[in-house]
């Protein structure tokens, strides 16, 4: 064998050494103490004031939620605590033991601001529950499909497509009836017509990611498929799955709403908002509006400021959105 | 001396709908420790199938059909996923064409580089970490220890680059395949990359299977070099018998079309370079007999009744082959068809 060497360029040995010309400028150790992603992406979400808005709003009604018990005036769980003769009081009375309903009561006597922050609780509970449960699953079987291919693909995909294909109310509507209400119920239904949507989000993005030549090289590396599916191809496909999240959050929470309105949601002793506004939806003609419509307002602020984070996230994530 | 690499009348073949399309069609060639061989062709001559083939990594509708591979006596093509999976990265391994791509954007270096050593080692993290900061420093990354912790967006394309050839060289693999490594890199880079991977091929022992279809790259680094077309080698041997005297009409051609040996015929600026007249055949439907005949200058009746076969020339080179019912004599090769 000869024995050849190619004369190296006497700078390019030198830079080889101390990776002078290679390297950034500003030096290794600063480079590498840069801004993490996150602290980007933080920054840069900052940057829309509607979204920070969103984003606060939105911080202090899940504060609210999970501080209930401490932050309402009274527990609206409690019916022996309540008292008929309450029942229906305009907002600002005071209830016979001397408590004030600042948005008034409803048919039992339920102080309206209690039973909106506790049912803000269950909506609130419901929602993010169901969007991580559908979220696990979705996301596994997505990745299966976009990774494996082939027929495990096609299977997994046509019985998202059947799912998708029926109207998400209806299949909630079926699966309630079929399961009886209640609150585990309410997830399981959700999570029924929730998950297809996130399985076609990661397949779409695996599908793309797995083309790459960094999963081909963890392959040529010898990793096994479920570190290369978890490990390299989860992280990479995660962007567009969180602003599908979110945005399916609110409109769980929409869901969840509208099947208690219809009386197949959460049982009655601990209504959630969409009961709230269900049971006081009989007195709205008799000026009664308070019962039905400040819960709504509840819900509509919680799903528009979900909205606007979603959307910033959105923004955020998609690099073919990014200015810079 | 057993070859690290000895490949026999390798068949990859892709079923498509519209036909097979033989992409990898009867290769043979053998890598000695340490040596260097490169593997050239045009696009779609099935070089980088090649590499693909002996790691294992065809996908589907590609298969490999027939032959053998035979890492240092064992035969690949016996093995099964999982037993082809602890061959990978560990005693085989693989350097891509597009530094940007082949590390993950969302990991950082050491999390890359320590699961491709426990992916094959009992070995604890830090041993591993330690590992993967003196595999940095080998492959010139100044600063390793506080580069390990960087992601990939922060290294620039030929630091990353030698960052997957340092995680190449982790597991010390007998055989490394390089398909294109420099391609994307500007010359300066391209040249320090080639000067640092002969030194560790000589330092080391390790094997390595050049693909590119750049011959001034072969000229300065391989051993030997084997020319492909349409799936076939045409011409293997030395690098300086083959490039200083082709004796394939397709070598000669290609390296008759490059600026420096139209510089050597006394070639005036601004004129064409010579070039091989017409395209690549389609692999689906590969002429009768010699795949080259018709853009070949030298082609007879012979050449459409008859696939030439790859015969190895005697003289005092044993390997020396050749795949051509015309070659060129040795006093035609040196003045360039």
């Amino acid at each position: 064998m000869k024995d050849k060497v190619i004369a190296p360029l006497p700078a390019g040995q030198d830079s080889a050494r101390d990776g002078g010309a290679d390297l950034p400028r500003t030096g290794a150790p600063a480079t590498v103490r840069e801004q993490t992603p996150l602290q980007r992406h933080f920054a840069e979400f900052c940057e829309s004031r509607i979204a920070v808005a969103g984003l606060v709003v939105l911080v202090l009604l899940c504060l609210l939620a999970l501080f209930a018990p401490w932050v309402a005036p009274q527990d609206p769980y409690d019916l022996s605590r309540l008292d008929i003769m309450d029942s229906r009081m305009e907002p600002g009375k005071q209830s016979m033991d001397g408590l004030t309903f600042v948005l008034g009561s409803d048919g039992q006597g339920r102080d309206m601001l209690s039973a909106i922050i506790y049912g803000l609780r269950i909506s609130i509970g419901v929602g993010v529950a169901s969007t991580l449960i559908a979220l696990a699953i979705g996301m596994t079987v997505g990745l299966l499909a976009g990774y494996v291919g082939g027929r495990t693909e096609a299977v997994i995909m046509r019985i998202a497509d059947i799912q998708l294909s029926f109207p998400a109310i209806l299949l909630a509507l079926i699966l309630l009836a079929l399961l009886r209400p209640g609150l585990s119920n309410i997830v399981i239904a959700l999570v029924a017509v929730q998950w297809a949507y996130y399985a076609r989000t990661t397949r779409g993005a695996a599908l793309v990611e797995r083309r790459k030549e960094y999963i081909e090289a963890a392959r040529g590396l010898g990793l096994s498929p479920l570190r290369i599916v978890f490990r390299h191809l989860l992280p990479n496909c995660l962007p567009p799955l969180i602003v599908v999240a979110a945005l399916q959050v609110a409109s769980a929470i929409a869901l969840e709403a509208t099947l208690s309105f219809l009386g197949l949601g959460v049982p009655v002793t601990e209504p959630s908002l969409g009961l709230l506004i269900s049971n006081g939806f009989r007195y709205l003609l008799s000026g009664q509006y308070w019962i039905s419509f400040f819960p709504g307002v509840a819900l509509l602020i919680t799903i528009v400021a979900i909205n606007l984070v979603a959307d910033r996230l959105r923004d955020v994530l998609n690099p073919r959105l990014q200015t810079h | 001396m057993i070859p690290t690499l000895a490949v026999e009348q390798l068949q990859t073949h892709f079923l498509t709908k519209a036909g097979v399309a033989k992409a990898v069609d009867g290769v043979d060639f053998s890598v000695n420790p340490g040596e260097i061989m490169g593997l050239v062709g045009e696009s779609g001559s099935g070089k980088s199938m090649t590499g693909y083939s002996i790691i294992g990594l065809v996908d589907e509708p590609g298969r490999i059909v027939g032959g053998r591979i035979l890492l240092k006596g064992e035969d690949l093509r016996q093995y099964s996923q999982q037993q082809l999976r602890q061959i990978r990265g560990n005693r085989i391994a693989m350097i891509f064409q597009d530094p940007m791509m082949t590390l993950n954007p969302v990991l950082r270096i050491d999390t890359q580089m320590i699961e491709a050593i426990t992916a094959h080692h009992r070995i604890s993290r830090a041993a591993a970490r330690e590992r993967a900061r003196e595999s940095l420093a080998r492959v010139g990354i100044p600063s390793p220890e506080e580069r390990l912790g960087a992601y990939p967006h922060q290294f620039s394309g030929g630091m990353r680059q030698r960052v997957a050839i340092a995680i190449a060289l982790l597991n010390k693999p007998d055989l490394i395949i390089c398909d294109e490594p420099t391609t994307a890199l500007d010359v300066t880079i391209q040249g320090q990359i080639l000067f640092e991977m002969q030194k560790l091929c000589r330092e080391s022992g390790t094997s390595l299977i050049w693909i590119t279809h750049d011959l001034s790259v072969i000229a300065g680094l391989a051993d030997s070099v084997s020319v492909m077309y349409a799936g076939r080698i045409v011409e293997a041997g030395p690098v300086a018998d083959v490039l200083e005297a082709p004796r394939h009409p397709y070598t000669a051609g290609l390296i008759a079309s490059t600026p420096a040996a139209a510089a050597r015929r006394g070639h005036a600026r601004g004129q064409p370079l010579a070039q091989i007249p017409g395209m690549t055949p389609s692999l689906l439907k590969l002429p009768a007999g010699c795949a080259f005949r018709l853009r070949c200058p030298r082609a007879t009746d012979i050449c459409v009744t008859e696939p030439p076969l790859l015969v190895s020339e005697g003289r005092d080179h044993a390997r020396l082959a050749l795949r051509c019912f015309h070659p060129l004599s040795a006093a035609t090769a040196a003045s360039g068809v």
